[in-house]
């Protein structure tokens, strides 16, 4: 065989059962904490605090702080909100349906994806929230429960359908990543020297003892979990979609967001796991275990997702087109070349579909510095994606009298700067106090893991 | 070996089992006995000759799932997936009927000119709360399959296991509950079995 076409091992050869608790136990048992680590934790904390003081602003004066009005009543508010929900869907597939699809090189980024995914979904939150203005009064008409009023939400609204998919996402996230610590936190349990950290991982492992029957339990448990959190995921960007295309504004209505929302939530969420893999594969020194193939593979996939979010872009165009609707074609032709935002449709296309398609040649998947430039492009193209679909819909709709124009305020910027903050700050401490590489699962694909099966 | 055979009369027999644990005195004396073995081979083929030899309470230990192990010592059988399908029926019906109830009997609206009872749309908060019970079917299910939390148990008085189960060794316990179990015989089978040592668990 060509030797071009044998798979790369996942784990570099002459690791065993040892060394891999070793390694990844290290990162956070008795590693000093690199000096890299305090430097993006202040900044990260410095960011931070701009969100609360935007929540303070915000909690004080109200939503006018924001840009929002009419007719752009949707804003940065829903954009950094999608965006964020968007990113949580990479951690989802990594550890889900790629575990489905037997694809084992999932083994060593998954604990670290699905971290990424609960960051997100914190920082997504954090919007329609805040976007309530009072949000100690919003929950009457966003949660069911018998209030002194006798009133229930509305059921029927994709708005409702959203509190739904993305609370359930968050829970069934954090449950997935929790089943999937428990060994790992036993493992650290038994390592840990200190005995007050001891107590603290040995908590969380709940008693975990390795034995078979447990592991039976386990396993059909995690499977399971991966099963649902399968179609969860595909329906919860869904659902986001929903909020849009349920409508009739023109650039809204449209049978292809779905698909095309999910596939761009896993372009960005891609993006940005290899945005934090790659410099922490290298602050950590974890090249043996998140090896050339799985940052190649990621890679493929940013890649294979790209490619079906610009035939979305082909076909919103296209469908506004043959549609032979004349609101759908000025919105396009104002959207894309002659309205006052097509700077944005410009800069869409250029990080989503010219940069990523570097992305076909080997040198471009296997260099890290520009895989890493790649993806910072498309965070921000998956960025203006949502800014597109959104502003450009609603600045310009049928009405001319009523035609307007969006622009952000210093305080969306604070807040969506300070949910960047947030992010960070989780992420760090995630990787400091939590193994970051699963060290049970990165066990079952050492070569012989099995033992030779006779039976 | 039989892949699934698990039938009412298990589970009346475990329950039968659990009845008499909750009655039995404080232990004392010794819990088994624990072979360790430094690879996944040994450990897999001592599951297999100690089944063989007739011994049923055994548990084998692997620092990371093993079918093979698992296989061996036939512990295929789990409850958790028909606790995930209870949770997710009970998950559906619930959110479903929340969605009928509040917007047909208890707070019936005309929005839009739509059906108070408007199916269609009541399927996407159904299916999120099938999802949301189903998964917390096969979390608490799992953790009290394994009767977690569990702040103690007698493996871990092996100051090695303490130290080794999670890392790279790999054990084999039978259970003096075992009606074959003699500490003599017993450890004189395990120690034919290639291990690194064979010890009494104390209580």
């Amino acid at each position: 065989m060509d030797p071009r076409f044998i798979p790369l091992p996942l784990v570099a050869p002459g690791h065993t059962n040892d060394s891999v608790t070793e390694k990844i136990s290290h990162m956070t048992l008795e590693k000093e904490t690199p000096r890299a680590w305090w430097l993006t934790l202040f900044v990260a904390l410095g960011m931070a605090g701009g969100l609360g003081v935007a929540i303070i602003g915000l909690l004080f004066v109200g939503i006018g702080l924001w840009g929002p009005n009419v007719p752009v009543g949707w804003g940065m508010d829903i954009i950094n909100f999608v965006w964020w929900i968007g990113i949580g869907h990479a951690g989802t597939l990594i550890s889900a349906i790629l575990l489905l699809f037997k694809q084992k090189w999932r083994n060593s980024i998954n604990r670290f994806a699905e971290a990424m995914t609960l960051a997100a979904v914190l920082c997504a939150l954090q919007y329609p929230l805040f976007h309530t203005g009072r949000p100690w009064l919003a929950f009457y008409w966003l949660l069911p429960y018998p209030n002194t009023m006798s009133l229930w939400p509305n059921f029927r609204s994709p708005l409702i359908w959203d509190v739904f998919a993305v609370s359930t996402y968050g829970t069934v996230s954090l449950l997935f990543w929790y089943v999937g610590l428990i060994p790992d936190l036993g493992t650290l349990r038994d390592r840990a020297k200190n005995p007050f950290v001891k107590v603290l991982y040995g908590m969380g492992a709940m008693g975990w003892r390795n034995s078979a029957r447990h592991w039976s339990n386990y396993e059909k448990a995690y499977l399971l979990l991966a099963g649902l959190s399968t179609p969860l995921v595909l329906s919860v960007h869904t659902v986001v979609s929903f909020d849009f295309s349920v409508s009739l504004i023109p650039g809204w209505h449209a049978t292809i967001f779905p698909p095309y929302f999910v596939a761009g939530a896993v372009f960005a969420g891609f993006a940005m796991v290899l945005n934090l893999a790659i410099p922490v594969r290298w602050l950590y020194h974890l090249e043996d275990v998140i090896t050339m193939r799985h940052i190649e593979n990621m890679a493929k996939v940013m890649l294979a997702t790209g490619l079906i979010v610009a035939y979305g872009y082909f076909m919103e165009f296209f469908m506004a087109w043959y549609s032979g609707n004349f609101y759908e074609w000025f919105m396009m032709k104002t959207r894309s070349s002659t309205g006052p935002y097509a700077w944005s449709y410009a800069l869409l296309i250029l990080c989503n579909v010219i940069i990523p398609n570097t992305l076909w040649w080997k040198k471009a998947r296997t260099n890290t510095i520009w895989l890493f430039i790649v993806s910072v492009f498309v965070g921000i193209g998956m960025w203006l994606e949502r800014f597109v679909i959104i502003v450009t819909s609603l600045y310009r709709d049928f009405m001319p009298s009523s035609w307007g124009y969006y622009k952000a305020t210093e305080f969306d910027w604070m807040f969506f700067i300070g949910t960047g903050g947030l992010f960070l700050t989780l992420m760090l401490l995630f990787v400091r106090f939590l193994p970051a590489i699963p060290m049970s699962e990165v066990k079952m694909i050492l070569p012989g893991a099995e033992g030779r099966v006779k039976r | 070996m039989s892949e699934s055979g698990y039938t009412p009369s298990h589970l009346l027999h475990s329950l039968k089992e659990l009845a008499e644990w909750v009655r039995s005195p404080a232990p004392t004396g010794v819990y088994g006995l624990m072979a360790e073995f430094a690879n996944a081979d040994d450990v897999v083929t001592a599951a297999r000759q100690v089944r063989a030899a007739g011994y049923r309470k055994v548990d084998g230990y692997s620092p990371y799932p093993m079918e093979s192990l698992i296989h061996e010592l036939d512990q295929h059988h789990s409850w958790v997936p028909t606790i995930v399908l209870g949770g997710g029926l009970t998950g559906f019906l619930a959110g479903y009927g929340l969605e009928y109830w509040s917007q047909v009997i208890a707070y019936p609206m005309n929005i839009g000119g739509r059906p108070f009872h408007s199916w269609v749309s009541f399927i996407p908060p159904a299916f999120e709360t099938t999802i949301l019970f189903a998964s917390f079917g096969a979390v608490l299910g799992m953790l009290a399959l394994n009767g977690f939390p569990r702040p103690y148990h007698p493996v871990f008085n092996i100051e090695e296991f303490a130290k080794n189960a999670s890392n790279d060794r790999f054990y084999l316990v039978i259970e003096a509950a075992d009606p074959k179990f003699d500490v003599a015989v017993t450890a004189d089978l395990l120690k034919t079995l290639n291990p690194t040592f064979v010890k009494e668990i104390p209580a």
